[in-house]
């Protein structure tokens, strides 16, 4: 934006940054053209008259409004979900202490049985933020971890419970269908509950972003995205695509490892980011 | 299959051009357009495919493709080599110090799968009739150590451990010669994950590589990745001068572009790629193999 006139040059400049963010190569062509028209309709001239467009245009792209908040009715169930490695576990730890700081009573549910220690690492997650993780032997069941948990989450009137999940590949067949039965078990033992089904997305990834929100949508009906790592050198555009792509509210941003970095999602922000350096 | 899309697309482009028979500069252009799209649809890297593209152009358009008999094999066989080369031409192995005792050392970002790999690793060279032990330096990520002991029983393997030390350049030293004394030939040392822009964490790591001397430090790149991929290869290499690369999460549909942008910048090659969640799931990875699969030949 730093150019003398508005010309092809610019314009290339301007779809690489939007490429090397790993916005999907439709999104990018549909902003490039949307970013077109707001040059000629408002007659723009000088390059810095620019970025207020574009911002403007992806915030319409990513902005959903009061759904890229968590819902804050209780009993809550939040499922997190996603691929090997995104970070699950860790997220639900910041949430967990987020709720907690706010006043909610807050229960995890360890139903990453898989994963070698995936179990331990929650629990002493839970064990830092003052939360209690319901826990079975590895290699168990995961719905039973979930039953056990829900059971339990009710007894003592808890506000927030949050379970986690094995990561899985999304073209995993046998694991999608696990996390079905994982839902199932929700639905039939906590109607009462309102849901949240969080699909944690790496902000390092790049297009199989795509077929993860789309895969995972299909058999869990997820209420929203968090992006993780985001303090990388990654900008997580492709979380750009998928909320325009599948009408998905982003609710948090993940920005470190430790317990505080959780952010809110600004939508505003996030645009802005993408041309930071 | 992972690299399937960009398979796809990339067989799909040469069958127009092979429809032609003559091919012109526009045909040429035009075909260096579809695959430039299709790269950057894998997350190859945009800097790395405009270079690709442009290499594979000048090639294509020289005398001996455009007056051949057949000019779209000529293209599609330039197509081939080059992308050979981007993924490590002829192939590499993992190297073995020839005084006996070889170190290994992980590195990576975050999740990318480091500890996994580490048992996988183990079970390789279990196999290819080495002794191989593993050592905990993740004093970081919670229950880190838990799971790579817990690793280390699926493959059989010792892992040195230190709960009480914060040090992880001291509990590499420690078990190197732990290793040495009882007689293993293998130390494969897994490390914290860390942003390749984390000044203390980076340091860290050159000073495990200044006091223990791994033989082979190998980055761990998730398939997954998109265009970041050259930012933390560069930046590792960088600071840690990376023997290889391993490609992790191959089993499910990633793109796979991400992996040979991190070779290209760092001219290191990708040594194996990960298949699964199981420790066996491990393939040595071979360039020419590979490349041969994307064009279905
Ligand atoms: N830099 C950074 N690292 C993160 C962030 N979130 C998680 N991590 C790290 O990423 C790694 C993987 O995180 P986990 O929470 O274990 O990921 P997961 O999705 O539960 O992994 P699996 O259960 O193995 O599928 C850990 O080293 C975390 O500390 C983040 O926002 N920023
Ligand atoms: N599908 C698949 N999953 C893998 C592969 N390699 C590792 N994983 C999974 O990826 C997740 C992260 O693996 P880890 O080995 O914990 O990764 P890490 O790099 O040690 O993570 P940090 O220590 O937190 O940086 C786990 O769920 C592993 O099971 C692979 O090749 N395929
Ligand atoms: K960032
Ligand atoms: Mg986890
Ligand atoms: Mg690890």
């Amino acid at each position: 934006f730093m150019r003398q006139k508005i010309d092809e040059d610019m314009m290339d400049e301007i779809e690489e940054i939007l490429i090397t963010s790993d916005i999907g190569m439709d999104t990018t062509e549909k902003i490039m053209n949307e970013l077109r028209e707001y040059i000629k309709d408002n007659m723009i001239t000088l390059p810095k008259n620019i970025k207020k467009g574009l911002t403007d245009i992806i915030i319409r792209l990513i902005d959903k409004g009061d759904r890229n908040k968590l819902s804050d009715k209780t009993p809550l169930v939040i499922m997190m979900i996603g691929i090997n490695g995104g970070g699950k576990t860790t997220t639900i730890a910041k949430l967990g202490h987020k709720l907690k700081e706010e006043g909610k009573t807050v229960m995890f549910a360890a139903a990453d049985t898989f994963r070698a220690a995936a179990g331990e690492q929650l629990a002493i997650w839970g064990d830092r933020i003052g939360v209690n993780t319901v826990m079975h032997q590895e290699g168990a069941d995961p719905s039973a971890v979930i039953f056990d948990a829900i059971q339990s989450a009710k007894a003592k009137g808890i506000d927030v419970l949050i379970c986690d999940t094995a990561g899985r590949l999304q073209t995993k067949k046998n694991l999608m269908t696990e996390l079905e039965k994982m839902n199932k078990v929700v639905s039939r033992e906590y109607p009462e509950a309102d849901r949240e089904t969080l699909l944690v997305l790496d902000a390092t990834n790049g297009k199989n972003a795509i077929s993860q929100a789309k895969e995972f949508n299909e058999v869990a009906e997820l209420t929203g995205v968090v992006i993780t790592k985001l303090d990388g050198t990654a900008k997580g555009g492709i979380a750009i695509t998928i909320a325009d792509e599948f009408d998905m509210p982003i609710k948090y941003l993940g920005v470190g490892e430790g317990m505080e970095d959780l952010e809110e999602f600004n939508a505003e922000e996030f645009a802005g980011g993408i041309f930071n350096e | 299959m992972a690299f399937e899309s960009l398979s796809d697309k990339l067989q799909g482009t040469f069958k127009v051009l092979k429809n032609k028979g003559v091919l012109t500069e526009k045909d040429v252009d035009e075909a260096m357009r579809q695959v430039k799209l299709a790269l950057l649809e894998a997350d190859v890297n945009f800097k790395v495919v405009k270079e690709f593209v442009a290499d594979v152009k000048e090639k294509c358009l020289g005398e001996e493709v455009m007056k051949s008999l057949t000019p779209a094999q000529q293209v599609i066989k330039i197509v081939n080599g080059e992308l050979t080369d981007l993924m490590g031409g002829e192939g590499a192995k993992l190297e073995y110090d020839p005084a006996g005792f070889t170190v290994i050392m992980m590195a990576g970002l975050q999740g990318t799968g480091k500890t996994t790999t580490c048992g996988k690793l183990a079970n390789f060279l279990k196999e290819s009739g080495k002794k191989p032990m593993l050592c905990a330096c993740d004093v970081y990520r919670p229950a880190a150590i838990d799971q790579l002991e817990v690793v280390g029983k699926a493959v059989n393997t010792p892992v040195y451990t230190d709960r009480k030390s914060k040090d992880p350049v001291k509990i590499a030293k420690a078990a190197k010669k732990e290793a040495e004394l009882k007689g293993f030939n293998v130390l494969i040392v897994d490390t914290a994950g860390r942003l390749q822009i984390d000044e203390e964490l980076m340091a860290e790591l050159e000073n495990i590589k200044d006091k223990v001397k791994p033989y082979q430090i190998l980055l761990v790149v998730d398939a997954l990745t998109g265009q970041d991929a050259v930012n933390a290869a560069k930046g590792f290499n960088e600071r840690l001068a990376i023997d290889g690369i391993i490609m992790t999460k191959m089993d499910g549909d990633a793109r796979g572009g991400a992996a040979l942008s991190a070779r290209k910048v760092t001219g290191k090659p990708i040594l194996f790629m990960g298949t699964g969640e199981k420790y066996d799931a491990l393939e040595a990875f071979h360039p020419d193999r590979m490349a041969s699969r994307i064009l279905g030949m």
